[in-house]
């Protein structure tokens, strides 16, 4: 099937088998997301995504576009219930941005600047995490980490591996590694993996690499996510 | 020893991983938790990873990484428990036994904690040992527990009244008193034909009793026109709603006419595979439920060439669930079902299509089962006759709380709320809960409003609260409840519950402003129309439900009354005004007054 829809007026082509944000994103309409990525199996739980379809709210990143769909993505509620969102993903981990070295490529602040987010508004839980140095060359800082699975779908479905995995319930969240140990130098992940390289946030960090862009020069420094979504992300795609 | 042991789980579970749960149930009742040389054999005798083993134990409830007490107490922490004294039984229990909420005493015998509503509120306070249940806990029955706890008696030799249910049926309607012989909707069904009798099911109007109340009719017809196969029938018997019992009743009492609906389903949308998704806390139903099973297969209800019908092949699993609320959510279960931790599915597709291992699958309540059971046997119009037009029939309900008579009722859809606490014994009543957590709280001005999917549906849990009651520790338990059984898997919930249980908590204990109540009230809107799945949608449903019907008893509770103007109190009531469905001078705040 494919046709058009409407996202907030503007007419828009799908084609058969896309979901209402590939279709956004092949137009050059941006929805913000986190778990979303071009080329990785729909995941939709950051809810960042969420849009009205013909009155109803779903998930843009997986429900499929349809004919003659009415979408509704921007507009003054949509947009502050999406700060809330990013601003509930800050409180829940510790995100302390300029000690980062995320900062400036991080899709999570990238998001929170293209939503004007100014303070956390809600209280901060002060999640006990920890870090996983253990790898000579990746590392894991579990405060960052805002369970959106990519590393865990990147390490299953492109690296053919399961590194990695999302356990316990509600609050109590936490990413764990597919090793004896736990720990990821015990997994069999390796540099060239996927999985080390999809992370939106600054949870899992190549080292020796820190720094050698500058803050200030770096991607959200120059273009705001909503532009570089519909160029970059594009060129992830299988 | 373990190797042994793990060898023999595995050959019974026949290697299978979609039996992960199952098999992780036996580890923990024989280790008290699972260990890690457990996960690994696990790991790669299923040849899954042993992240999906973990990440399936921290998932429920009932599985532990760490050691429980050889005696693991539960008590359920369900507000009618709670009203009934569950912090005094825990308390004596706690100095009798010398071990901590929460902990485990150090010589490994005894462990004791809360749990969610374990499905007995009808006679709290109650409990679970090891699984099994305690029912009507109080400190003789306690005495004698904690003596044969202490001499590390074997559960198998305790007196079986210290276990013993009641089934208390306070008032049996239309399919509670119909007689039925084994095999009589399937004779039914069979000579009627099977395109007449979905025609009957269509002209019955039954909507699922499991809460949503989707056309049963409808879900059939759809699943058996998929052309997939196989196609599987699964019983939702996860009946986690807090207060709700009934379908315990009805697996105990009347599991052959649950079965063999299940069966005329089957026969309908062309299955070969039933599965029953029993909740881990009615573990004391499972041996009598594969007893009856058995029976049925003898009487050729079940297995192949049911009733010498050719090809007719279907047998029924029972599969255990391990204490998650939210396995009770269709697609959460068919996950749990699967191996996996209950994380409901996006959709679409839905289960009809693509449910259990990817292929076209019913899933229904026990209720509904037991009505389509004897739809097959009378007929549409004997069914469709009761009841009101989009609601019809008859509905059990689960009635606990401040009332002479807690247990089951049956009553036709349309019954006043007024009619069903006279009936039950309730007086000087200051609310009722309606559905349960997910359901509706009404005030004693409400009473006139009537059981129907048009105004206050149920899946069957009915609390009453008396004048006596603290409106603060009803929405208080609820609200904890949803963040206790939040899945995790999507943000608003995931953070968006537990953030609703601080702001609650701030707002009664008496640290809330006006514009921590505003507050409160936006972030139950971002929670509710940004969820994933049913829970998310209604875990704010016990703070907009109570603010809605004594919006001044929340008022009472701020620490400055006074307001700034820049709040308009009675406009952040809206939303709760329109989903419980009231515009009335009560629910609205007379604000700025002095
Ligand atoms: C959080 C949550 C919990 C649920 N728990 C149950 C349950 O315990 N039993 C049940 O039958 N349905 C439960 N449901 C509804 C099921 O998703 C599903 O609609 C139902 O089992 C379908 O059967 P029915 O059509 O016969 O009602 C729950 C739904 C949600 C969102
Ligand atoms: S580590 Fe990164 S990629 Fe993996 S779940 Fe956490 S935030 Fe997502
Ligand atoms: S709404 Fe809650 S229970 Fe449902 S998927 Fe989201 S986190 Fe899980
Ligand atoms: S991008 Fe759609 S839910 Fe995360």
């Amino acid at each position: 099937m494919s046709g058009t829809l409407t996202i907030d007026d503007q007419i828009i082509p799908f084609s058969d088998g896309q979901t209402i944000i590939e279709a956004a994103r092949t137009a050059g309409v941006y929805i913000p997301h986190l778990c979303h990525r071009p080329g990785y199996s729909p995941h939709g739980s950051c809810k960042l995504c969420t849009v009205f379809v013909n009155g109803r709210q779903c998930s843009a990143c997986t429900f499929p576009a349809a004919d003659g769909q009415k979408v509704i993505s921007t507009n003054e509620d949509m947009q502050q219930d999406r700060l809330r969102i990013t601003q509930m993903l800050f409180v829940e981990g510790n995100h302390f941005c300029p000690s980062c070295e995320k900062s400036g490529n991080c899709q999570l602040q990238g998001v929170a600047y293209h939503l004007n987010m100014l303070d956390n508004h809600f209280p901060h839980f002060y999640a006990q995490r920890e870090m996983d140095a253990s790898h000579p060359d990746i590392l894991i800082d579990h405060n960052r980490c805002i369970f959106c699975n990519l590393c865990v779908r990147a390490s299953r479905d492109k690296d053919g591996k399961n590194v990695f995995a999302i356990a316990g319930r509600g609050i109590n969240k936490r990413l764990i590694i597919n090793s004896p140990t736990g720990k990821l130098k015990d997994s069999d992940i390796s540099m060239d993996d996927c999985a080390a390289h999809v992370c939106p946030t600054g949870a899992i960090l190549i080292k020796h690499t820190g720094y050698q862009v500058p803050i200030g020069e770096r991607i959200y420094d120059h273009q705001p996510i909503s532009q570089v979504a519909c160029d970059t992300e594009a060129d992830h795609d299988e | 020893m373990l190797t042994t042991f793990l060898q023999k789980v595995l050959t019974e579970a026949d290697y299978q991983p979609f039996r992960l749960l199952g098999m992780l149930r036996k580890v923990q009742a024989q280790y008290q938790h699972i260990p890690p040389e457990a996960i690994d054999s696990l790991a790669e005798a299923l040849n899954i990873p042993r992240t999906q083993i973990i990440a399936v134990v921290e998932f429920y409830s009932f599985l532990h990484l760490t050691p429980q007490g050889r005696y693991d107490i539960l008590i359920s922490n369900s507000i009618t428990d709670q009203m009934l004294g569950n912090d005094q039984i825990i308390s004596y229990l706690s100095s009798t036994l010398n071990v901590k909420l929460g902990e485990v005493r150090d010589d490994g015998l005894v462990s004791l904690n809360h749990t969610s509503c374990s499905g007995m509120c009808d006679q709290g306070p109650a409990g679970l040992i090891n699984g099994y249940p305690l029912p009507r806990l109080d400190p003789p029955k306690i005495d004698r527990i904690v003596a044969l706890i202490e001499q590390q008696t074997p559960l198998t030799e305790w007196p079986p009244e210290l276990f013993h249910v009641e089934e208390i049926i306070h008032k049996p309607g239309l399919l509670l008193t119909q007689a039925f012989n084994n095999g009589d909707a399937l004779h039914a069904t069979f000579t009627r034909g099977l395109a007449e009798t979905l025609a009957e099911a269509d002209l019955s109007n039954l909507r699922g009793r499991g809460g949503a109340g989707f056309k049963t009719a409808l879900k059939w017809r759809t699943c058996s026109q998929q052309a997939a196969t196989p196609r599987y029938v699964i019983c939702n018997a996860d009946e986690g709603e807090p207060g709700t019992f009934k379908d315990r009743m009805l697996l105990d009492l009347y599991a052959d006419q649950v079965f063999e609906g299940m069966t005329v389903c089957a026969a309908i949308i062309g299955s070969n595979q039933g599965l029953l998704y029993l909740r881990g806390e009615y573990l004391f139903l499972y041996e009598k439920l594969l007893d009856v099973l058995q029976q049925r297969r003898e009487q050729g209800l079940l297995g192949t060439n049911i009733l010498g019908r050719a090809g007719f092949d279907f047998d029924i699993e029972i599969r255990m669930g391990a204490g998650a609320y939210i396995c009770g959510e269709a697609s959460a279960q068919i996950e749990s079902l699967e191996g996996k931790p209950g994380i409901p599915r996006t959709k679409p597709p839905n289960s009809v299509m693509c449910g259990y291992q990817r292929k076209p699958t019913v899933v229904d309540n026990v209720e509904t089962f037991l009505a389509s059971t004897h739809i097959a046997i009378h007929g549409g119009q004997w069914f469709a006759d009761i009841g009101t037009p989009q609601s019809t029939g008859t509905k059990l309900l689960s009635i606990s709380g401040d009332c002479a008579r807690p247990g089951i009722y049956e009553y036709p859809f349309g019954v006043s709320i007024r009619e069903i606490l006279q009936d039950c014994g309730a007086s000087d009543v200051m609310g009722v809960q309606v559905g349960g957590p997910s359901g509706t709280f009404i005030s004693n001005r409400e009473l006139d409003r009537v059981l129907a999917f048009e105004d206050l549906s149920s899946a069957g849990s009915f609390m009453v609260f008396n004048s006596t009651r603290n409106i603060f520790d009803i929405a208080r338990n609820f609200t904890d409840f949803f963040a206790h059984e939040s899945c995790g898997f999507c943000t608003p919930c995931r953070v968006g519950t537990s953030l609703l249980k601080q702001q609650l908590h701030k707002i009664i204990d008496g640290h809330g402003s006006a514009a921590d109540l505003e507050e409160l009230s936006e972030l139950c809107l971002v929670v509710r129309n940004n969820s994933h799945c049913g829970l998310g949608e209604s875990a704010a449903n016990p703070i907009l439900t109570t603010l809605a019907s004594y919006p001044d008893l929340y008022l009472k509770q701020l620490k400055h009354q006074e307001f700034s103007p820049g709040f308009d109190l009675d406009a952040t009531l809206n939303v709760a005004r329109r989903m419980a469905q009231r515009d009335d001078p009560s629910a609205h705040l007379m604000q700025v007054e002095n």
